[in-house]
């Protein structure tokens, strides 16, 4: 026996005992023969009735594997023909014709499947339905939402076909039906509602129920609002935590140790191209332990960059203590020569780096939100960063030493500090952090000779507003700003947001100087 | 009035009267003879494969190159002579470029691509009128007074800000650097109306006059020239009058100048003001030599090399920003035809090696007691 019948007649055995209408075969000459306006009219009645006999029919159907003969419809598979209706062998008639369908038919079948999952006795399969549906139904599946409703148990699933039937009723040609609708669709969060009564809005003549939609648009409105208020949080909160990865390293260089280094952009660019080294060493000759190369990865990029900044310290930054504007203008000429020889070494290309398979995708939190891993993964990363450091600074001997030279270099170095050897390390750990920096940037962005360059501005706004001398500072900017930015964003569009911030922390200077935290003092240089 | 005995190490030369001496003036008014006279008949004259012929390009080249002498030398005053480290003048550049533009694109007439009398790229953007802020275009006057204008106010208004609030050092030179790339980001939206990242180029006349001739080419020069000449005695006058003696105090000890009963704002406003409008003169020159602009002369890049040309020649000589400008766009044009990949490598070193090693420059090198002898000199009598 063909595997496809054994359904069939399993439900039409059933039928013998469940009192339900069953597929009669004029039913099913009709859904496959004739005009196709009658065809659709005989579909929706029939799925009207509910029989789940109709879902292999309507399958073989949309498979073309059903003839008409003399009102009759058969199902044709290998050779063997079988009454659609009953399941019953059939010889098929010499007359007998292919079904055509077109794209409109099609359609009314693909929802005819889905509507007939709503009787299903499987929940998943119900709810799954139901997703299907939400695009394609109309008012001829009304009948069957509804009797699927009144038998539906589960009150999530009950919920959903309420709002699914509310959305077929929206087009009704009842004005006191499309109401109804829009009053029961006011309690949606969805991000389609929202479209939909925004459609329906525009359409809409009758004022009465222009005005019921529009109520139920600004509830739905609110509803959703909640989710975007928390998705603009969150994607500033994640620029905030990049912004911080980037400026906590020059929090320490400029912050604590008074240098200004614009090369800072391209220590990150280090760390970013040693991620990269990393991650082709590992698909190389461990493909098995790919997802972990991360791991790998971060101390890489921390000794890679903090090497190239303690060589950077010893060679040119050392002698141009106490000379900002020199510093800044040498560790210029530093950043060309390091990007091109990136550019030399790697190619002016950018090269790709691969996320770890656990960090793609995301978690959903309201129907519209969802928080990628990756972006998650950086804000953790952030934070323990940033916790790392302050405990680097305020508990460990190299911490003690790195305030005192700060404070009171002559003092520090009267009670023994070497202080040229502390300058060292704590430009080291300031490139080091940059190289972190640089290793959860290449996870959410390109990795190219021209990384830095783009953060290096920002990071310094983020380390200025902040304030020199403070962590704390640092932290508040980089989150305000990125919580800032991102709420410009959806207001005026990326560019003018990031005008705007800029202007804005322009203002600010010219209020607070000092940044937001100013460390207090009688120096009338200040 | 007798000058009192100054407690520092460096004796400020007081000059009255003339502004240069016999050999100074002389010396400008080469510069000008060779400006006026001898590089129009050398190209214009002399024929094409004649040894003594200069080319079209070389005019060109050397036309730009005077209007970066233009920045180095107002980077000088704010820089050299104050002690103000801008990262922003690019910006006052570009705009007097824009401004100059404008004029162009609209002398540009209906010769353009979609033969309308709106430029390209408004047609292009499906503009209908000209917006607002291009309502003078047609006026060369107007635009002219535009050129200086707008970069002048700018700069006024972001100076009074900062000054008044006592910003200075690597405060101001980073706030500065955030000023330019906002305007770079303006620049770059189309709905600016500046022609976004595309700007404006494919000039065809300027007054009336077709723009791509050697004639036109050789009368830029010209301009370009004597108005760098006439800013170079500009700047000497100021550096030599009291006012300048204000401002190169203000560089040596704010604090101090302060204490003494001067109020530095008005200095720095107006050296800073002036210094920007210079720039934007630069600008306009450079526009129809170059025959393009557009947004990639505001990034911070842009500016912090103008900071390297004044650096290179040498801060607070008014001869050595201009030296500078030569010595690295000459370097330039050389590296990116003959090494383009080595060119990044030797403007880094530059950068460093001047900070680390020259810290008054070319000319400070030249200057030292016996000059560049001297310096072996004294190295050779060290090791002994």
């Amino acid at each position: 026996m063909n595997f496809r019948v054994a359904p069939l007649l399993l439900a039409w055995l059933l039928c013998l005992f469940v009192p339900a209408h069953a597929l009669t075969p004029e039913e099913a000459g009709k859904i496959a023969a004739g005009d196709s306006d009658e065809r659709i009219t005989a579909l929706n009645a029939a799925v009207t009735a509910g029989d789940p006999a109709l879902v292999p029919f309507v399958r073989a159907l949309l498979d073309d594997e059903v003839k008409t003969a003399g009102g009759k419809a058969y199902i044709v598979k290998d050779g063997k023909a079988v009454e659609a209706a009953t399941g019953a062998a059939a010889t098929l008639p010499a007359d007998a014709e292919d079904v055509v369908n077109n794209n409109r038919m099609r359609r009314e079948l693909d929802a005819a499947v889905a509507a007939l999952g709503l009787v299903s006795t499987d929940r998943a399969a119900r709810a799954k339905a139901i997703a299907d549906l939400k695009d394609q139904a109309d008012e001829g599946k009304l009948p069957l939402i509804e009797k699927a409703e009144k038998a539906e148990t589960d009150a999530v699933l009950k919920a959903q076909l309420a709002l699914l039937r509310a959305a077929v009723l929206i087009s009704s040609d009842d004005a006191a039906k499309r109401i109804a609708a829009a009053k029961a669709l006011s309690g949606s969060s969805e991000p389609a509602t929202r479209s939909l009564l925004l459609e329906r809005l525009n359409a809409e003549s009758d004022p009465a129920v222009k005005a019921a939609i529009q109520a139920a648009l600004d509830s739905v409105q609110s509803q959703l609002a909640w989710g975007e208020k928390l998705g603009v949080l969150f994607t500033g909160a994640s620029l905030g935590s990049i912004l911080l990865l980037v400026a906590l390293g020059l929090a320490i260089t400029y912050g604590l140790m008074g240098v200004i280094n614009m090369a800072h952009g391209e220590l990150m660019m280090i760390g970013a191209y040693a991620t990269y080294v990393v991650q082709n060493l590992f698909k190389a000759h461990l493909p098995g332990a790919f997802d972990w190369y991360i791991v790998v990865a971060i101390p890489v990029a921390f000794f890679t960059s903090a090497l190239v900044g303690a060589v950077l310290e010893r060679s040119v930054i050392r002698w141009l203590y106490g000379r900002p504007l020199e510093t800044l203008l040498a560790t210029w000429g530093i950043s060309l020569v390091l990007m091109q020889a990136v550019r030399t070494m790697f190619g002016a290309q950018n090269v790709g780096v691969e996320n770890p398979s656990w960090m793609s995708g995301g978690v959903q939190v309201l129907p519209n939100l969802v928080l990628p891993y990756n972006r998650i993964a950086i804000l953790v990363f952030a934070a323990l960063v940033l916790i790392g450091m302050a405990l680097l600074i305020s508990r460990t001997r190299l911490g003690l030493f790195v305030r005192g030279v700060t404070q009171n270099r002559r003092m520090a170095s009267c009670v023994g500090v070497n202080t040229a050897r502390v300058d060292m390390y704590a430009f080291s750990l300031g490139a080091g952090i940059a190289g972190l920096a640089g290793c959860a940037l290449s996870q959410v962005g390109n990795v190219g000779p021209d990384l830095g360059q783009g953060y290096i501005v920002d990071s310094f706004m983020v380390v200025v507003l902040g304030g020199v001398g403070q962590l704390a500072g640092t932290v508040y900017a980089a989150l305000g700003l990125g919580i800032l930015n991102k709420l410009l964003e959806g207001w005026a569009g990326a560019v003018l947001a990031k005008i705007m911030v800029l202007v804005f922390i322009v203002v600010f200077i010219q209020k607070r100087p000092q940044g937001l935290f100013a460390v207090k003092g009688r120096s009338a240089e200040a | 009035m007798k000058t009192p005995d100054l407690p520092m190490s460096v004796v400020l030369e007081q000059k009255r009267g003339l502004l240069l001496g016999p050999k100074g003036w002389s010396a400008v008014l080469a510069a000008v003879l060779v400006i006026a006279v001898l590089v129009p008949v050398l190209n214009l004259v002399v024929p094409d494969g004649h040894a003594l012929h200069l080319s079209d390009y070389a005019v060109t080249l050397t036309g730009k190159i005077i209007c970066y002498a233009i920045c180095a030398l107002a980077m000088d005053l704010i820089w050299g002579y104050t002690g103000i480290l801008s990262l922003g003048h690019g910006l006052f550049f570009a705009l007097g470029g824009y401004g100059m533009g404008m004029y162009l694109m609209r002398q540009i007439g209906t010769d353009g691509n979609y033969k309308s009398e709106l430029p390209d790229f408004m047609v292009f953007l499906n503009w209908q009128a000209l917006p607002w802020h291009w309502a003078l275009s047609d006026l060369f006057i107007a635009q002219a007074l535009l050129i200086v204008l707008v970069p002048g106010a700018l700069a006024f208004v972001f100076g009074w800000f900062a000054f008044r609030s006592r910003i200075k050092g690597v405060y101001f030179s980073i706030i500065t650097t955030a000023m330019t790339f906002a305007a770079m980001l303006l620049f770059f939206r189309n709905e600016t109306g500046f022609g976004g990242n595309n700007g404006f180029t494919d000039f065809k006349r300027i007054l009336g006059v077709p723009i791509a001739t050697g004639q036109m080419r050789v009368l830029l020069f010209v301009i370009s020239g004597l108005v760098l000449v006439a800013f170079y005695l500009m700047a000497r006058a100021i550096v030599n009058s009291k006012y300048g003696r204000v401002l190169q105090a203000i560089r040596d000890a704010e604090t101090r100048v302060m204490f003494t009963g001067y109020s530095p704002l008005a200095y720095k406003l107006s050296i800073w003001t002036l210094s920007a409008v210079m720039c934007a003169v630069a600008g306009a020159l450079y526009v129809p030599q170059v025959g393009i602009i557009n947004p990639s002369e505001m990034s911070p890049a842009a500016s912090i090399e103008i900071a390297i040309w004044t650096a290179v020649g040498g801060r607070a000589t008014l001869i050595g920003p201009i030296v500078g400008a030569f010595f690295v766009n000459g370097a330039k044009s050389w590296f990116t035809v003959a090494f383009p990949e080595f060119w990044l490598y030797f403007l880094g070193a530059l950068f460093i090696a001047v900070t680390l090693f020259l810290p008054n420059g070319i000319i400070g090198l030249l200057r030292r007691p016996g000059g560049i002898a001297g310096l072996f000199r004294r190295a050779t009598e060290k090791r002994t």
